[in-house]
């Protein structure tokens, strides 16, 4: 059976499946966790080497790398938990107090 | 039916030992405690001697063995332990955890009093408080019971329809240290009977990985899960029937949710459960001897409660004595007691129910306290007192 956990709102408590669990690995993709963040990570491009480490580092997977070079941050994963900017050896990534939407 | 009856002279814990080693779990945490722990001696000398191909694991406490239960069983292996008392107590939050993962775990609880004063005696104080964690509990009368029921806790747990963890409960020394005559099934009985152990989700499944266990916060399932969780309990009823029924077919032995004893005509019915119940069968028939009405309700499943059945099977009585083998500080009556008013309420039954807390500690109870019972219900009776009250047997007061 096929659970489409972007529906899991309107499931009765009998849809569920059995024991909490979660059947499909990496289903957070539906999920903006991005939202718990305090302190955003703003990547300086300049002082920028591409030595990836902050992706290595990364927990969540929010360090958005193409053609092997840095691409940004998924801000709707990232959880501004700052490893990247604490391993960085260039201090490429600067953490950026969150503001309020009234505050900008 | 096997053609040769295996009969065996062996106490509880062994009975349940050797139904152990023909169930041949894949893994078996355990810590001893008294009066539990012959269960496991015994049991470890079916592994030392490779007579099952069981991962006995020696934890360093109650609260690691359920764990390594629940993690063992995630993983997708067939799960037993055994516990009593103060052990159950140090698996508590555990408990919740294996039942609520919906783990088929099952684990004799061999009933005890829990401590202060320390005491190693058989009251149900220890498997009551851990009425409301979410397992299946039978509880046992003798030796032949608790060996009955270990097998089929096996096969209910395990049902599809059901996948939660089964307590298998008897009364400390008195069942569990007393030699018994045991009907003992053959291996392959045993074997077919439960069949294959067939995990619903396993960590060990690389190929289609699950999280078990994931955080559920505000705004999540939680309320979900429990509700989810008491429509398995209520399914889990014909489950037990089911299993009882097909137990009859390979053993001889009838199981249902609840025994009855002469109450077909009762104006006065007994109810209780546990060893006690062999004393309280023996006073029934001395009582019809000389003419009183009398019968007895033995309960097998207090989890799920049979809340329907009962009420039906009490209805026509006139008084309903409830016996508890343990006791809730500040609440009106035992748990048993409480289930049974609550079951007759619901159900608009009639008859005047009153309340006995016994035997706790090990306290004995004997004929003459039936029949001290028994002599308050004629008195009630002819008072045509409407009032239910709670009182205690055999306590100095």
């Amino acid at each position: 059976m096929k659970w489409d956990v972007r529906r899991i709102r309107e499931w009765k408590f009998y849809e569920h499946p059995q024991g909490a669990t979660i059947l499909e690995a990496g289903n957070s993709l539906y999920y903006q966790t991005g939202s718990w963040r305090t302190f955003r990570p703003v990547w300086i491009g300049e002082k920028c080497t591409h030595c990836l480490y902050c992706f290595i580092f990364c927990p969540d997977a929010a360090v958005k790398v193409s053609k092997e070079k840095i691409a940004g941050f998924d801000y709707e994963h990232c959880k501004g938990c700052g490893i990247c900017a604490t391993e960085c050896p260039r201090e490429a990534i600067e953490m950026v107090e969150e503001q309020r939407e009234s505050d900008r | 039916m096997t053609a040769k009856k295996k009969v065996a002279a062996i106490t509880a814990n062994v009975a349940c030992a050797y139904a152990m080693k023909q169930i041949d779990p894949d893994v078996v945490p355990a810590y001893p405690i008294t009066p539990q722990t012959t269960i496991m001696e015994e049991f470890s000398n079916y592994v030392a001697d490779g007579a099952v191909n069981t991962r006995l694991m020696r934890v360093e406490s109650e609260h690691s063995a359920m764990s390594a239960a629940i993690g063992a069983s995630a993983a997708g292996a067939r799960v037993m332990t055994a516990t009593s008392s103060q052990g159950l107590a140090l698996m508590w939050e555990m408990l919740y955890i294996a039942s609520a993962l919906r783990l088929p775990i099952v684990m004799q609880n061999v009933n005890r009093a829990l401590s202060a004063p320390i005491n190693i005696h058989c009251d149900h104080s220890d498997s009551m408080g851990a009425r409301d964690a979410g397992w299946i509990q039978l509880f046992s009368e003798n030796a032949q019971e608790a060996y009955d029921n270990t097998i089929q806790a096996v096969k209910i747990a395990e049902d599809m329809r059901v996948r939660l963890p089964v307590m298998v409960l008897y009364d400390g020394f008195i069942v569990s240290h007393a030699i018994d005559r045991v009907e003992l099934l053959d291996d392959e009985v045993v074997k077919d009977f439960i069949g294959d152990f067939k995990p619903v989700y396993s960590l060990l499944d690389v190929d289609n990985p699950v999280t078990v266990g994931p955080f559920d916060s505000l705004n999540g399932y939680y309320f979900e899960f429990k509700r989810m969780q008491e429509e398995v309990m209520r399914r889990a009823k014909s489950v037990i029937i089911k299993v009882g029924e097909e137990f009859m077919k390979v053993s001889g032995r009838s199981y249902g949710l609840f025994e009855t004893y002469q109450i077909e005509d009762a104006e006065y019915v007994l109810v209780l459960l546990g060893s006690a119940a062999g004393t309280a069968r023996v006073a029934v028939d001395n009582l019809r001897q000389q003419g009183i009405r009398i019968g007895l309700l033995k309960l097998r499943v207090f989890r799920p409660f049979p809340f329907e059945e009962i009420a039906k099977a009490l209805n026509s009585a006139k008084i309903v004595a409830v016996l508890d083998r343990s006791i809730s500080p500040g609440s009106q009556g035992g748990p048993v007691f409480q289930e049974v008013c609550s079951a007759l309420y619901s159900f608009d039954c009639s008859p005047v129910i009153v309340n006995y807390i016994y035997g706790l500690g090990g306290r004995e109870i004997e004929l003459a306290h039936f029949f001290k019972v028994v002599s308050d219900l004629e008195d009630l009776s002819e008072k045509r007192s409407k009032e239910s009250f709670v009182r205690y047997l055999n306590l100095r007061e």
